[in-house]
């Protein structure tokens, strides 16, 4: 029994009243799946206050519930058959509770669709399947129910399945079987029943057992979502769960959005025997062999399967917040880990999801229980994958002020295209400019990143590629140093130990300036005073800018002897007066906040050191603290 | 070479992984409430496994004084154990009061020295996420749970509009002064904690094992617990009983049984 295969989630869907958790209360009494006395316990009850018993009650827990005969919430309730382990998630069928129902339908791996015979298809009925194909559910077994209350009758039926089946073909939904029943009476649902004689198919038990699980989700190209990087002792592992595919320890992996690789040392579980694979579903820590830079939000692949990298994608969304979805107003697209800014460009198309009708004058907004067909266009670039290829990454949820407000799957999606270019975004409400506001449009904070260390220790090279990097990123970032601001600005100062003072105030005021705008400025400046550095510091905390010190360290010697643009030589050799080494002292900072020795790391390893300080004092939502 | 296919139990696991990390990377401050019972240890494992071995958030157990004392031996052998990092609450105004079991009825000594308990110390720690033990099968009112279940200031449940929650995307925000409840055993059942119990070699308190002909099924305060009958000594007598009695786990804790739905009206306060 420790070795049986997965359970099935199977959710339970259709229009209010239909009798979805009197279904699921009979499957779990004629199976014995009750805890002894729960019924009576239940029957005591409702005698005491006066209720009629309900099946249904050993879901709806709730006195609301209870009182007004209806669900509310989604719950899930474990059950098995000789055949396998299942989850049966019961959903509320009240338009009311639409949010509810997708709760639950949304892991659902198949769904039965209840249909009161007594009053036929609903709105809800529709409803549903249509949000059921749009979730990604393709089994699905229709049960006409209170076949008690139409005195059994085939006709009715048949009349109920046509209609029925109609409707499903338009989806492109095949059901598996139209099962009659009364979950009431308990017909035909775990047992075959003598008033159903004339039909000859399954039970709902049976239909049940017949379903399939759902295709494998470690055949699927591999992809792995960060959660989050944990240095709790000497390791940094990364930890998050493998969404699809298979992970072995060696394997190369391409970490999307940054395109950076790496090949996996290990694979981590605590306590656990290490054995170097991990499949779909585990949630893991990998370390790997390069230190390259790695946060949430970032998906592994493998070289040959790398996913989509965009900044605009299509999808079909439901809305379930109050407040109408609006083009062009901000949201936040949230997808597996991933957390980024964004916009609805266009509605292409509004469906009413129960009749299929679609709404052609509206583009402008997407109502609550409403699907649309949109395009979204986001600030940074998003990892994604055609939901019909990868549902886990091709799906995702759209918030609004914290709150998630709905939910989508992406199609049409270019494999190939991994250089999208990033246009611009459109309008964003405006109002008196805060640097929260200010944060809020860039999707980070301004800053002045400020570098310091000797001739040669590598500030502008490494400036240039965390510039790179933070571009990448989508952000607002600009490096500040001798060759722009000593021709120009400075044009009129000197060596001389004042001139150099006021070189640095100089490039301090305009740093400020900068990120007072919401730049990221990163100034390379030998800046060899420990005084002036401090001012530095000073003006830019005046100006509420984020100001981060980092010394590019590397030894005396090594710099002397990389010697880029031979000034060592040239000091030496006193061609160059007040050189910074040779002539005039170099005062190393006390207290950096980033400390990078370029004789020991890489370039990349010094960006990676950098971004892992750097990025965490940059996120928007700190900026009006 | 294929990997063999996940077990139901390797399944809880990675979901409950899944969820510690998203909290953790969600809420700024974290507790854990410990009661030192079987579900709680699970819990204090899968954070272990969460995070490779160190918790990084306080653990916090809810003092009522009327804890068996063997449950307090546990937790101070647990605590170096594990090295937790372990925050004791008492609701010293409630005793001083003279709210006690001797004198008042289970749900009013459980509202004070639990859930009254449990506001002093998240008024004063201002933890903005409560990770805790609760499972769906243990009453029915649970079952209706979220993974990730906001509470308000006044520690209200809004059972009638829960935020949505699907595809791993949970709701992950507070304001002042509400907190969120994560729930990562929520898909466990009782026979599930006890198989993983086994199959990890999870330390727990031994009064969950018969002794003298009776055994505890669930542990809360000792005056309003009462033992089962039952000769189960080993973690497989324990399942076999549990798959063949059929009763309910908390049946023996005297708080849930006090009036109709006295469960769901002490959870809507703030009872875990
Ligand atoms: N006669 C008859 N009544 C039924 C049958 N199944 C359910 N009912 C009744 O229909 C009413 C609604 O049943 P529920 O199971 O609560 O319906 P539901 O589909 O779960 O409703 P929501 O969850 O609120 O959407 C109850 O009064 C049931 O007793 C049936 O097969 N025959
Ligand atoms: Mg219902």
């Amino acid at each position: 029994m420790t070795r049986n295969a997965e359970s099935l989630k199977v959710v339970f869907v259709g229009h209010v009243d239909h009798g979805k958790s009197t279904l699921i209360g009979r499957i779990l009494h004629d199976t014995e799946s009750l805890p002894e006395g729960k019924i009576d316990q239940i029957k005591q009850a409702c005698a005491a206050e006066g209720m009629e018993f309900e099946f249904a009650f050993v879901l709806d827990a709730l006195l609301e519930e209870q009182e007004q005969n209806v669900t509310i919430d989604t719950t899930q309730i474990p059950f098995r058959t000789s055949r396998r382990r299942y989850a049966i998630i019961d959903a509320p069928g009240h338009k009311e509770f639409l949010k509810n129902m997708i709760t639950g339908a949304s892991n659902a791996d198949a769904a039965v669709l209840v249909i009161a015979a007594s009053e036929g298809v609903r709105e809800q009925s529709r409803r549903h399947a249509y949000l059921l194909t749009l979730l990604g559910i393709k089994q699905v077994i229709v049960v006409v129910n209170k076949m008690d209350l139409v005195d059994f009758s085939e006709q009715r039926f048949q009349e109920i399945k046509t209609e029925y089946q109609k409707f499903l073909v338009d989806l492109d939904l095949t059901a598996r079987c139209f099962v009659p029943a009364s979950a009431k009476s308990g017909e035909n649902v775990a047992h075959k029943s003598e008033a159903l004689r004339w039909y000859h198919g399954p039970t709902v038990l049976e239909a049940l057992d017949a379903t399939e699980p759902t295709a494998s989700l470690v055949d699927l190209p591999f992809r792995f979502c960060v959660q989050d990087v944990y240095r709790f002792d000497e390791r940094r592992i990364i930890a998050g769960r493998i969404e699809t595919g298979t992970l072995r320890a060696g394997d190369e992996l391409i970490f999307s959005p940054a395109n950076k690789s790496s090949k996996v040392q290990t694979i981590e579980r605590w306590n656990t025997e290490k054995n170097g694979v991990a499949i779909a579903g585990d949630s893991i820590g990998i370390t790997l062999t390069e230190q390259i830079f790695v946060e949430r939000g970032y998906v592994a692949s493998h070289q040959t399967e790398t996913p989509i990298e965009t900044n605009r994608f299509r999808a079909d969304l439901f809305w379930i917040a109050r407040e109408p979805l609006r083009v062009g107003a901000p949201y936040t697209v949230r997808l597996a880990t991933q957390d980024v800014k964004c916009q609805v460009v266009s509605i292409e198309q509004v469906m009413d999801s129960s009749t299929l009708e679609i709404k052609i004058d509206k583009y402008e907004q997407l109502d609550r229980n409403e699907v649309g067909r949109l395009t979204i266009q986001t600030r940074a670039p998003l990892v994604l994958d055609n939901h019909d290829r990868i549902a886990n990454l091709g799906r995702f949820a759209l918030v609004d002020d914290g709150e998630i407000r709905g939910g989508g799957t992406i199609f049409g999606g270019i494999y190939t295209d991994r250089t999208v270019a990033k246009s611009k975004n459109i309008s964003w409400t405006g109002g008196k400019i805060t640097p929260g506001q200010r944060a809020l449009q860039t999707g980070h904070r301004g800053a002045v990143v400020w570098f310091t260390g000797l001739s040669g220790a590598g500030k502008s090279t490494i400036a240039q590629a965390l510039e790179r990097e933070l571009f990448s990123r989508a952000m607002n970032t600009y490096v500040l140093d001798g060759d722009n601001i000593r021709h120009g600005l400075n044009s009129n100062l000197g060596f001389s130990p004042e001139d150099r003072v006021e070189n640095i105030r100089r490039v301090s005021e305009v740093a400020k300036l900068m990120a007072d705008s919401g730049v990221v400025v990163i100034t390379a400046f030998i800046s060899p005073y420990l005084m002036d550095r401090r001012r530095a510091r000073e003006i830019a905390l005046e100006g509420n800018a984020e100001f981060v010190e980092v010394f590019v360290e590397a030894p005396l010697e090594v710099c002397e002897a990389r010697d880029p643009k031979n000034l060592y030589k040239k000091a030496r050799a006193g061609e160059i007066r007040d050189f910074t080494g040779i002539d005039a002292p170099y005062e190393p900072p006390e207290d950096p906040e980033i400390i990078v020795q370029t004789d020991r790391q890489t370039v990349d390893e010094s960006v990676a050191t950098i971004l892992e300080h750097l990025l965490p004092r940059l996120k928007a939502d700190s900026a009006d603290e | 070479m294929t990997e063999s296919p996940r077990t139901h139990l390797d399944q809880l696991e990675n979901q409950s992984i899944f969820i510690f990390r998203e909290a953790y990377h969600s809420f700024k401050n974290i507790a854990m409430p410990w009661s030192m019972g079987k579900d709680s240890n699970v819990l204090i494992w899968l954070a272990l496994k969460s995070f490779f071995g160190k918790i990084p958030f306080p653990v916090l157990h809810i003092d009522t004084t009327y804890e068996f004392p063997e449950m307090l031996e546990f937790r101070e052998w647990a605590t170096a154990h594990y090295q937790l990092k372990l925050i004791v609450k008492i609701n010293e105004e409630a005793r001083a009061r003279g709210i006690g079991y001797e004198t008042h009825d289970p749900v009013t000594v459980t509202h004070e020295l639990k859930t009254v308990a449990l506001q002093q110390a998240l008024a004063e720690y201002k933890w903005d996420a409560l990770i805790t033990g609760i499972r769906r099968d243990e009453d029915p009112t649970r079952a209706k749970e979220r993974y990730f279940s906001p509470r308000n200031a006044q520690f209200e449940w809004d059972y009638k509009d829960q935020p949505p929650e699907f595809w791993g995307q949970f709701a992950a925000t507070t304001t002042k002064g509400e907190h969120v409840r994560v729930q990562p055993l929520l898909d466990w059942t009782e026979v599930d904690i006890w198989r993983y119990i086994q199959r990890e070699n999870i330390p727990i308190p031994q009064m969950y094992f018969a002794r003298n002909g009776q055994r505890f099924r669930s542990l809360g305060c000792s005056p309003i617990t009462k033992p089962i009958t039952s000769n189960a000594t080993t973690i497989d007598e324990i399942v076999t009983e549990l798959e063949s009695t059929r009763t309910s786990e908390r049946a023996g804790r005297a708080q849930d049984h006090h009036e109709r739905n006295a469960m769901q009206k002490l959870r809507a306060k703030g009872f875990l």
